[in-house]
């Protein structure tokens, strides 16, 4: 089937249209132009016309240009050698390493039979106090944070990738700044995270479908690495410059758009990358972190809002820590009461605490007189933002638990805590044995 | 004989297909791709050209591949052992399907969706019986449920029982009786038939009007905002304020005799845990396994979307069926949304003319046509069934004002709206008593509902009045009205479901504290002089009502604790 055909009958936006016969759906086709080669995938028959989407643009496209079909859908190649290794959004080496073709497979493949997946009950210690325990990573969950633009979110994803205990990481960048991207290998390069790491980038100046492929080709690797007894950490960032990609991808196919623009099956499509978070029975895990910027800090913005509806929990990265109120992860309860005795009474103490100190604050912005309960609890709110909010703290569990009961001994008598006797003598510092 | 086509286009999980012959609407062919084939569902006709919205992911199609019709709309099969039984949207048995696939769903793989097995065969009619579509024949116990093997539904007419077997075990797939009609066509019957999908089941006398409540042990419900058993209700909210988990706390503890959970298009997590769960729990009812009243359809979000469309109208069925039986049936079907939003990537792949929000025009009468299938009916032997609906709707931004809310809130007959509000203060169910109604009677008297839930409105007005004016600013009276409607909210809407006492509360409970809470709420609480008495004394009376709501029923610390209560509130009658 190497026929090649050499008349393009249309060109508009990314994708163009060729008559040829005998072309099956969701492959790849190669395109020569004078500006070198570029993949396609066909995404819509008609008869003996094949539309395609074109990677690479179609700017300097021709009509007179070479379609060749491979009949063969988007592959990427999965070996250990990627380890390491940097690609573009359609897999191409970004490093200087040499292009991987041995045990090429499909991206985008079935979905996990529901009736295979277990309960998660495994943490992820990350080192960080405000997600180890305020709001536990679990082995298979899918959590987006939720972010304003500007917030430090790639920096809390590189702080993740570099502590996560995990075996592989693979990062997904969409429409990364350039220095962004440099700023995650580099990173990584110089904690030796890299090693154990995949990234699939795609910058801001890349052709727009070549972003809507890197959660396929991240979770694809993932997912085989995961069927080898991996636990993988998929980190994905923005996952709202996908969304943005899929809209104009669908805008330029003429689609009836459902929501600001957004194509009607905008959950659907976030739902089939999501969803990949699984933790096979007997074997590894995927477990997805992605940053969704929230356009105008609107949670109702269509792209988190289908996030919220699909993800287990969500982190709000707001003011450069993660908050405490908004933020929730559904999963914590099947992991929290295994870690530590005091973990989910420290947790739930400090977080009613914390909320007192914001009705203090506020009283004592509005001008009205602070009493000695006020007192103590201003003392205890900017305690516990810089000695465990802050997120340039790197503490194991254990100890930003015994942290919590540090802050919460400096600020408070033992009954004003609200917690239980008997943890109360067991943690209370100067009373621990 | 088959009618054939070939496929001509491609776009998605739309396929047309050239056909010669005839097709129906709704007719179910196969696209043959290499070895495999795959369902597909013919929704549009035009010349000779059929458009067909197709089960699986269309990657590999070509132009030119061949179909075969079936001539069978899009049904499921009917029979016993659906009980405790896990299916996907088209009823492929999801458990069976990983023994023979492993971890990942293989397209074009479908299983027969009933197990081949053998029953205890009962007959009850004797040949020469004149019967109709749905009359019985025997029964199989398939549990504790006495399941009716029927004529099947789709039968028009009269026929006549010309052979049936003894009593005894026979395959499920096995002839077990031959029926005829006027004409004197035979046909043979199985335990097993199929009946498609999307056209309700009318084999009964009447439809009646839903009166008995369904009891669901949760107090919000069942006392301010109930369900009747045959009726229809939504549950709308925005994401993370637990519809989820309410609808799983309602298929624990409803007293109904079958329970279907159709996970349409969300998380599979959740419904892990209702498949490790559930098998673990007890039926209090039957003190059997929960699971052996349950039956889960589970399509979830990155399951394909055209088997979502369907698996509601399979869960439907199914509940229809067993309601011929005489059994009352619950459909809690999570979420409606995610049924919507696969007609409307249907609708526009289709290139309909969109409607608000682009979805399709025709979905309200979809909506409507989809709840009218709950109901109470006198079966032909006299004896009545039921089949009560409860979806969720999934708002955009968790505003309601949008369509699917909308055209769901035209049909139901109560509505239960959840607010972020209430899910952000913890405040569980989040349901919002002022903005949610309901058109049925529940377990409690309902003149005293309604007085409760007059104070419950005029303690929120107070709430507003005092968050402009301050506490200073409103009457002594007032203050007391306010701290009733909290008290109302914190001892009695509010339920924790991690509570072993709490979780479930039967309706004579809920009636016991009901009324005590009522005489609360009728005393002036004239001797309470100023506001920080008036505090303290509903606090420690919010003490006392919640720790009574965790004492086992009719324990003699019950019963202490309500002399407590009474004797506390009466002390400030003045």
């Amino acid at each position: 089937m190497q026929k090649v055909y050499t008349k393009i009958e249309s060109i508009v936006g990314s994708v163009i249209t060729v008559k040829a016969q005998g072309v099956k759906n969701n492959t790849l086709a190669l395109i020569s132009t004078r500006y070198g080669t570029s993949y396609a995938s066909v995404i819509k028959l008609d008869h003996d016309t094949v539309t395609l989407q074109v990677f690479s643009g179609t700017s300097g496209i021709s009509t007179g240009d070479e379609v060749r079909f491979t009949g063969v859908p988007m592959q990427v190649s999965y070996t250990p050698d990627l380890l390491g290794r940097i690609f573009t959004g359609s897999g191409e080496p970004r490093d200087n390493g040499p292009a991987l073709k041995e045990n090429m497979i499909e991206i985008g493949g079935p979905s996990v039979n529901p009736s295979k997946r277990i309960v998660a009950k495994r943490m992820i210690r990350t080192g960080i106090p405000m997600i180890d325990v305020f709001n536990t990573l679990v082995v298979s969950q899918k959590l987006p944070i939720f972010s304003v633009s500007g917030e430090p979110y790639n920096k809390l994803l590189a702080r993740i990738a570099m502590q996560a205990e995990v075996d592989v990481i693979v990062l997904g960048g969409m429409g990364l700044k350039y220095d962004d991207y440099l700023y995650f290998r580099n990173t990584l390069e110089e904690s030796g995270a890299l090693s154990k790491t995949i990234m699939f980038v795609h910058t801001s100046a890349d052709p727009t479908v070549e972003c809507t492929l890197v959660p396929d080709l991240s979770l694809a690797v993932a997912e085989k690495f995961a069927l080898d007894g991996k636990d993988v950490l998929v980190l994905l960032t923005d996952m709202t410059n996908f969304a943005d990609s899929l809209k104009e991808v669908a805008i330029t196919m003429e689609q009836v758009p459902s929501n600001r623009g957004y194509p009607g099956d905008l959950y659907s499509s976030l739902a089939a990358r999501y969803e990949k978070a699984v933790d096979f029975e007997g074997s590894g895990s995927v477990t997805i972190l992605a940053v969704t910027t929230m356009p105008a800090d609107d949670v109702t913005h269509p792209v988190p809002d289908n996030t919220g509806y699909i993800t287990e929990g969500q982190f709000y990265l707001k003011n450069g820590r993660i908050e405490p109120f908004g933020s929730l992860s559904r999963l914590k309860q099947n992991v929290n009461s295994s870690t530590r005795d005091d973990h989910r009474a420290i947790m739930d103490a400090m977080i009613k605490l914390y909320s007192q100190y914001k009705e203090s604050l506020e009283k004592k912005s509005m001008g009205f007189a602070s009493t000695e309960w006020d007192n103590k609890l201003l003392k205890y709110g900017k305690l516990f933002e810089s000695r465990l909010m802050d997120l340039s703290v790197n503490i194991p569990l254990e100890k930003a638990l015994d942290t919590g009961w540090e802050i919460l001994a400096e600020c408070f008598d033992k009954n004003e805590t609200a917690l239980k006797t008997d943890l109360i003598n067991k943690y209370w510092p100067g009373d621990k044995k | 004989m088959n009618n054939s086509g070939k496929v001509v286009k491609v776009n998605g999980n739309m396929v047309s297909v050239e056909f010669d012959g005839e097709v129906l609407k709704n007719e179910v062919g196969y696209i043959h791709i290499g070895d495999s084939k795959l369902k597909g569902e013919v929704i549009r006709i035009n010349g000779s050209i059929a458009d067909m919205q197709i089960f699986e992911s269309t990657s590999g199609l070509a132009v030119g591949d061949s179909v075969t019709f079936t001539k069978e709309l899009l049904a499921v099969e009917l029979g016993p052992g659906l009980l405790g039984q896990i299916y996907d949207g088209l009823q492929n048995p999801l458990p069976r399907l990983a023994e023979e696939y492993g971890y990942f769903l293989t397209p074009g793989a479908y299983l027969d969706p009933i197990p081949n097995k053998e029953w205890d065969f009962n007959p009850t009619g004797k040949i020469g019986d004149k019967v109709i579509a749905g009359d019985e024949l025997a029964y199989v116990m398939e549990g504790n449920i006495r399941h009716r093997i029927m004529v099947p539904f789709t039968l028009l007419g009269e026929w006549t029982v010309k052979s049936i077997k003894d009593k005894g075990k026979y395959n499920v797939r096995e002839t077990v009786a031959t029926i005829e009609d006027a004409k004197g066509n035979k046909k043979d019957l199985t335990m097993v038939f199929s009946q498609p999908v999307k056209r309700p089941i009318t084999a009964y006398k009447e439809r009646l009007m839903p009166k008995d409540p369904m009891v669901t042990k949760i107090r919000i419900i069942d006392t301010f905002l109930p369900v009747a058993k045959g009726g229809t209700y939504c549950t709308p909210g925005p994401f993370g304020a637990g519809k989820t988990v309410l609808q799983h706390m309602t298929s624990k503890n409803a007293d109904v005799d079958i329970v279907i959970i159709a996970a349409c298009g969300e998380r599979a997590g959740e419904v892990v845990e209702v498949l490790k769960e559930f098998p673990e729990l007890m039926d209090p009812k039957t003190g059997r396994s929960l699971m052996e009243r349950t039956i889960i359809i589970c399509n979830t979000s990155s399951m394909p979307v055209a088997a979502r469309e369907a698996s509601v109208y399979t869960a439907v069925t199914m509940a229809e069926y067993y309601r011929e039986m005489g059994l009352n049936v619950l459909l809690l079907a999570d979420s409606t949304s995610r049924w919507a939003q696969a007609m409307r990537e249907m609708s526009g792949r289709l290139e309909e003319i969109p409607g608000e929000e682009a979805f399709p025009a025709y979905l309200e009468s979809v909506i409507a046509s989809f709840y009218e299938r709950a109901g109470l009916v006198r079966l032909n032997d006299g004896s009545l069934g039921s089949v009560t609906i409860g979806g969720t709707v999934s708002p955009a931004g968790g505003n309601f004002d949008e369509p699917v809310t909308q055209a769901t809130l035209k049909v139901v007959g109560a509505f239960h709206g959840l607010s972020r509000e209430r899910s952000d203060a913890r405040k569980y169910p989040a349901i919002h008593p002022l903005e949610s109604w309901s058109k049925y009677t529940g377990v409690i008297n309902k003149d005293r509902v309604d007085f409760a839930r007059s104070v419950l409105f005029r303690g929120n007005e107070v709430n507003q009045m005092m968050k402009v004016v301050g506490e200073e600013g409103v009457s002594i009276e007032d203050y007391v009205l306010y701290q009733k409607s909290e008290l109302i909210d914190s001892v009695y809407l509010q339920q924790n479901s991690f509570d072993e006492v709490d979780s479930s509360v039967t309706p004579e409970r809920q009636e016991r504290v009901f009324n005590t809470l009522y005489d609360v709420l009728l005393n002036p609480l004239n001797a309470l002089s100023d506001k920080s008495e008036a505090r303290s004394f509903f606090n420690a009376l919010r003490q006392l009502f919640l720790d009574w709501n965790g004492m086992k029923w009719n324990s003699d610390k019950f019963e202490e604790q309500e002399k407590l209560i009474k004797s506390e509130s009466e002390g400030k009658r003045g």
